[in-house]
């Protein structure tokens, strides 16, 4: 297995581009007219678990953008993923 | 260095890939029945399709020295209306005998729907009819979580299911201990931009061992890899993993779990 540094030295830079890369997109979306968006606010509400010292962020911030909703439609309402729960499937607790 | 690709849709790949996974070291690879990017219009849409999975493409892969086999069920998607779902599954068994079809695949959950999971449970059954293994797809993104406890709560109501004889595909960081622990295998699929990065998937390797767990590019008709399993195993070398773990993963793995199936034998010839 390799040590801390060693990961580093593989995965920093690349580390460093995906971080910016969110930066910039945040950015991006600020710069723009438009409303609300649920994905955005579950982004936003994902980012503090990065800074968490837990040793399961990624498990963590999955879990996050995971729609919790217990019910079951008999035909799905509409098709496809977008990554964030939309709000008419949020828990109702 | 040898592999198996365990998950591949090569109906949607060109030649030149086949050329590249045998460049690569692929010996195997083996076809779920999937989403074609479009609702078929007919039945007789998935009877062509069947005979493509069962006679074209293993021809095509054997021109390249690769072994082709598949898996065959409806699609999660086109499932959720049971009543073409059911009209489909009943050209299903014709095809079963086919030589190199492996197990019913890859049945699942997509919008976690009640009649998704009424035909996933009904595939379920036909499977332990047949004594065939089952390969099970979770659904995408925000949908995962929800359908892969949907997927084990079903599962566990069938009592005389080999758990071993079971993979539950696409699982990701907040899913793969609930489907280890549960008994089954579980594969890791290396996609661009959803599921698992080979970096995530080392990480997942490293904390759960590689007991029960195989590696696959599902590469398809989106934005995919075909060589996304030789590149993970690349990136396992470069973070110190031996030979003898790499080839555990990406050949040893899917062979144990596809030699459940008396017609999986990689090195010999099937067309």
């Amino acid at each position: 297995m390799p040590s801390k540094q060693e990961i580093l030295d593989l995965q920093f830079i690349d580390a460093r581009h995906m971080l910016i890369n969110l930066a910039a997109f945040l950015d991006r979306v600020d710069r723009h007219h438009g409303g609300d968006d649920y994905r955005l606010e579950a982004l936003k509400a994902a980012l503090p678990i990065l800074l968490s010292d837990r040793s399961d962020r990624a498990k963590v911030v999955l879990e996050s953008f995971s729609d919790l909703s217990t019910d079951l439609p008999q035909t799905a309402p509409f098709q496809g993923a977008s990554g964030a729960t939309r709000p008419t499937t949020t828990p109702h607790s | 260095m040898r592999y198996i690709e365990p998950h591949a849709h090569m109906v949607s790949r060109t030649t030149d890939d086949y050329e590249k996974l045998a460049l690569a070291g692929c010996e195997a690879l083996c076809e779920p029945a999937f989403w074609a990017g479009f609702d078929r219009s007919s039945a007789d849409g998935f009877y062509d399709y069947f005979r493509q999975l069962t006679d074209y493409e293993p021809k095509r892969a054997a021109k390249y020295g690769i072994q082709h086999y598949s898996w065959l069920c409806i699609n999660p998607k086109e499932a959720d209306d049971p009543g073409f779902a059911r009209e489909v599954m009943s050209i299903i068994p014709q095809f079963l005998d086919c030589p190199t079809v492996l197990g019913i695949g890859e049945i699942g959950l997509n919008k976690n729907t009640r009649n998704e999971l009424a035909i996933f449970e009904e595939h379920v059954q036909l499977a332990l009819d047949r004594d065939l293994p089952i390969l099970i797809h979770t659904p995408h993104l925000e949908d995962k979580l929800k359908g892969t406890h949907l997927i084990l709560d079903s599962l566990a109501s069938f009592s005389k299911l080999d758990r071993n004889k079971v993979i539950i595909d696409h699982v990701e960081e907040h899913t793969i201990s609930h489907v280890l622990d549960a008994g089954y295998w579980a594969g890791m699929t290396l996609y661009p931009e959803s599921k698992c990065t080979p970096s995530r998937a080392i990480d997942m390797l490293e904390i759960y061992g590689t007991d029960r767990l195989w590696m696959n590019s599902a590469c398809d008709w989106g934005h995919s890899d075909p060589l996304a399993v030789p590149r993970c195993a690349l990136e396992m070398k470069r973070r110190n993993h031996s030979a003898e773990q790499i080839d555990q993963v990406v050949y040893k793995n899917p062979l144990k779990f596809l030699s459940q199936s008396a017609r999986f034998m990689p090195g010999s010839p099937k067309t």
